[in-house]
């Protein structure tokens, strides 16, 4: 093998496995270490410089880091990485004065943001700092798009999203509220020098072919739609029992408001089985902690509708089989049809995009999905100023995905509205700092806690299911933050291997607890990964290899399951193994 | 400063025959200097003991005084142990076997603690053929003390203080041969390819196992000028072979050419293939041995590998004649086993 090119700021931010799978590289370990502290001002920064909505994630987010999380790999549970960045923001105080000055003077660019989601908040505030003007269309009262409507006050409520939403209105953001754009077209020729549409995929997906789909329409509602007229309060109340149809997530937040405003007997049907569900693992406990069952290998064969009023629904019992190449389908056991008696029908089958308001003939170009035709790196459109991030980009994906869109789109505007080389992107910032503070001192705490993740506290299932706006979990309390805080391995602080010092003298292998570093002949990658003291299975993880020793042999460290301990650097005679924090900031608009 | 090492292990380490993790034979963290040989040593005896299956609780460490001799605490910390006086490991060896012949002993010492004030015990040891595995741990200096040179410090070699040693150096391996021991290997701590097989060779061997390891004091003689650095060790030494310990009923993988391979059947059974780099080198021949050591120090050289065995050694236990079963368990019926018995034996010689 070749030496691990270290200088490539990649190779360390892929050993960081949270931040590397979070789409807006959020720098984890480091606002972690910060809570530790009780630092809770400088962690909820960390986090509003690359997510934006540190509050708001820290209850709803996908939380894509969680099992990349190492310790997951070691232990049973991974760090509870979302709920400490709700740690940090719950524990804050006062940080308006740390925010960012934005320019009295603009800088004579003007922008026009299309849906006022996280993707377009994001563009918001990226480019408000940078003296840019911004216009703000959005068809509700108030900003927030699907994170308002969709997401239930019991998970996130209103005053955390009014914060964060507003932080960044508050910029001086133009806000067109309450105003459906019909044309795009109109909102190009205002004279835009760019325009950036963050419209998310606002259509919820029916089932209109099903038998006694029109007959029961007054007992079947689109999910999406139904959780936003719970908000505006247009729907108070729902039948005793509730049918949900779908796996996702909307799926879970339907069920569990039904649950809030009367549905005794709520069910979730899915078609898939039970392992397959989109929705995560959390919602669904949660789910089920409020008497929610979950059915699954179920297909709907039709609503069954007597006299004008719905009395339940039929369902084809099916198991997955699955061909060659892993692909799955869903066959009838042959079994009767289940009827499954309900008073309302809930979808939750899937969103799509829409464009209704996208003339066809003003250069937008759409492929045969239905999708606009997008550069996946700028995401620019086939007419040059406009941008599409969020769900309208790619369809329906998660919010911090949205927000990782908003910054690339920010920065692509940006370097459009100067006239530059939207692939020419600027680089991630990269640091590199030495923890050394003596021969045995680290400016990290480097000890490994045996701590199990912290258990979630949550209001009575008694209390919280009377009222939709009681927040279910209340976070973790100062000790619980504290412990858990102390589970993170600070992978950002790296094993820096310096070849032209080591004395070989084995000191770092016999003290490393996982065996994950070795000194061997050089070799293939492959048979390289089999002799290691503990072969290297997980191909995920890379293998860092050093230049030759005076033996001729060469260190491999196995990634994998490295606790960032330090103690191979502290059993180093020859400080040959450094800890060295890499701090990684992904590129946005005006970052050199 | 670590005092704990972090209790995770790989998740996918691997269980030996007997049940066992890795981890189960581990034992504190050191305290000593970083990258000191002798942790290497105990991480190699470590692992020689998980790859054996030896079970911990049938395993006792002795040691006297030293650097060498804190090192029982790094290791095997579920095994019996005792930390004894300067010099003194060969006599509390020498009485807890007497008590229990059932217990694997593994003796650790230094070059101080065998080369100068525990020679004497050294040598009974030796000569009684104890069954033990007796390691030295041989820095050349008193690491200790500030690095002062040891009785096995090479004539000329110069450690931190810069002064070369005047007097002639000790060689441990040609006089553990002199004094009887049926098994000499000497090695390195760098060099765990070399020194887990050969714990393991030891391990299985029915008397006195000695191996002299080779473990740079990184502190006060790691010098250019010593001859016991990393660097020096390195560069001068030279196998007897390359060999390959198997275990009593494992399969034999390997195919070894005749002529140049050795293959000596261990006291269990198991065998020792000695793949010779010189073809008349016998080392079952204490004569040979002796020379080979002679030679490879006239050249420069330092000999490692096995470089004497007896296979069909016999222990103190067999040359005494003691009882099978281990003194400790022996009550008061079997010590005093009454009149008549005694009535009986005095009859025999009528």
């Amino acid at each position: 093998m070749k030496p691990t090119k270290i200088e490539n700021p990649e190779y360390f931010h892929k050993v960081i496995d949270c931040q590397y799978a979070c789409p807006a590289h959020t720098a984890v370990p480091e606002y972690i270490r910060l809570i530790d502290n009780e630092r809770y001002e400088d962690a909820y920064m960390v986090n509003w410089e690359s997510n934006v909505f540190p509050g708001i994630l820290g209850r709803i987010c996908d939380r894509p880091c969680e099992p990349a999380c190492r310790r997951g790999r070691i232990d049973e549970e991974p760090v509870a990485i979302c709920r400490l960045k709700r740690v940090a923001a719950d524990y804050k105080s006062a940080i308006d004065e740390r925010m960012p000055k934005i320019p009295q003077e603009k800088n004579g660019k003007k922008i026009g943001l299309i849906g006022g989601g996280p993707a377009s908040l994001t563009v918001a505030r990226d480019l408000m700092v940078l003296g840019y003007e911004v216009d703000l269309y959005d068809d509700q009262q108030k900003a927030g798009g699907f994170i308002r409507t969709q997401v239930p006050s019991f998970r996130l409520p209103e005053k955390v999203l009014d914060e964060e939403v507003n932080r960044i209105l508050n910029f001086g953001v133009n806000t067109i509220l309450g105003h459906y754009v019909k044309s795009l077209k109109e909102i190009v020729d205002k004279g835009y020098d760019a325009v950036f549409v963050g419209t998310g995929a606002p259509r919820g997906r029916d089932l209109p072919n099903l038998p006694g789909r029109e007959l029961g329409d007054k007992f079947i509602h689109i999910g999406i739609e139904w959780l936003a007229a719970v908000l505006y309060r247009h729907v108070e109340k729902t039948g005793k029992r509730v049918l949900v149809l779908g796996g996702g997530n909307t799926a879970m937040d339907c069920c569990r408001t039904a649950r809030r405003l009367g549905g005794d007997e709520v069910k979730v049907i899915v078609r898939s089985p039970r392992e397959e569900m989109k929705a995560s693992p959390w919602e669904i406990e949660d789910a089920e902690r409020e008497d929610i069952e979950i059915i699954d290998n179920h297909v709907p064969l039709e609503f069954v509708v007597e006299n004008g009023v719905l009395t339940g629904m039929r369902f084809d019992r099916v198991e997955p089989k699955y061909d060659d190449n892993g692909k799955r389908s869903l066959v009838s056991t042959g079994e009767e049809p289940v009827f499954i008696p309900c008073d309302e029908v809930l979808l939750a089958v899937g969103q799509q995009n829409a464009y209704p308001f996208i003339e066809r003939d003003i250069g937008i170009e759409f492929s045969d999905n239905g999708l606009p035709v997008i550069d996946p790196v700028t995401l620019q459109s086939t007419l040059p100023q406009v941008f599409f991030g969020g769900d309208a980009a790619f369809g329906p994906r998660n919010v911090i995905t949205a927000v990782a869109h908003g910054h690339e789109a920010g920065l692509s505007i940006h370097l459009f509205c100067q006239g530059q080389d939207l692939h020419n992107r600027p680089h991630p910032m990269v640091k590199m700092q030495g923890q050394k503070m003596g021969i045995h001192d680290w400016l990290y705490d480097s000890h490994v806690t045996e701590e199990d993740r912290q258990e979630v506290i949550m209001v009575e299932k008694v209390k919280s299911i009377q009222d939709r706006l009681i927040e279910v979990e209340l976070g973790f309390d100062h000790d619980r933050g504290q412990r858990e805080a102390k589970r993170c391995l600070n992978c950002d602080v790296q094993t820096v291997f310096d070849p032209a010092t080591c004395i070989e003298c084995d000191a770092c292998v016999d003290i490393c607890p996982v065996s994950c570093i070795n000194f061997t002949d050089n070799a293939d990658e492959e048979p390289m990964r089999a002799k290691l003291i503990i072969p290297a299975q997980n191909r995920n993880q890379a293998l860092y290899v050093s230049s030759s020793l005076p033996t001729g042999r060469i260190m491999v460290k196995d990634e994998n399951v490295c606790l960032h301990c330090g103690l191979c650097a502290e059993r180093c005679p020859t400080s040959s193994w450094e800890m060295v924090k890499f701090i990684y900031k992904a590129p946005q608009a005006g970052m050199k | 400063m670590s005092y704990t090492r972090p209790t995770f292990r790989h998740p996918e380490q691997q269980r030996n025959d007997k049940g066992y993790f890795r981890r189960d034979y581990e034992g504190a963290i050191s305290t000593l200097c970083a990258g000191c040989g002798h942790d290497s040593i105990s991480t190699a005896i470590v692992q020689a003991c998980f790859e054996m299956a030896v079970e911990p609780h049938r395993v006792a460490k002795l040691s006297g005084i030293g650097c060498s001799s804190k090192t029982p605490a790094y290791f095997l910390g579920k095994s019996h142990g005792f930390n004894s006086v300067h010099g003194r490991m060969p006599s509390i060896a020498t009485g807890a076997n007497m008590a229990n012949r059932d217990l694997l002993y593994i003796g650790v010492s230094g070059d101080g603690d065998t080369a100068s004030i525990g020679m004497g015990q050294f040598a009974h040891a030796l000569r009684r053929n104890l069954n033990m595995n007796y390691i030295v741990m041989n820095n050349g200096c008193y690491g200790l003390t500030k690095g002062q040179d040891s009785a096995t410090a090479d004539k000329g070699s110069a450690g931190k203080k810069g002064t070369p040693n005047p007097f002639e150096s000790i060689d441990l391996c040609e006089l553990a041969i002199e004094l009887g021991a049926s098994f000499v290997a000497r090695s390195f701590s760098g060099d765990k390819q070399q020194l887990v097989p050969l714990l393991k060779a030891a391990i299985s061997h029915n008397g006195l196992a000695f191996l002299d390891v080779i473990s740079p004091c990184v502190t006060f003689n790691n010098t250019a000028t010593s001859t016991k650095s990393y660097q020096y060790v390195r560069e001068h030494s030279e196998a007897t072979g390359t060999f390959d310990f198997i275990p009593l009923q494992r399969e034999i993988l390997t195919r070894y050419e005749p002529g140049t391979t050795q293959a000596i059947t261990m006291h269990d059974g198991s065998l020792l293939y000695l793949e010779k780099l010189e073809q008349s080198f016998d080392v079952t021949s204490r004569r040979r041995s002796v020379d080979k050591l002679e030679e490879a120090k006239e050249n420069g050289r330092l000999l490692t590998g096995v470089i004497y065995v007896k296979p069909d050694s016999q222990d103190t236990h067999d040359i005494i004649n003691t009882t099978l079963r281990p003194l400790n368990s022996l009550d008061q019926s079997d010590l005093c086993p009454g009149s008549e018995v005694l009535a009986a034996i005095n009859e025999n010689y009528r």
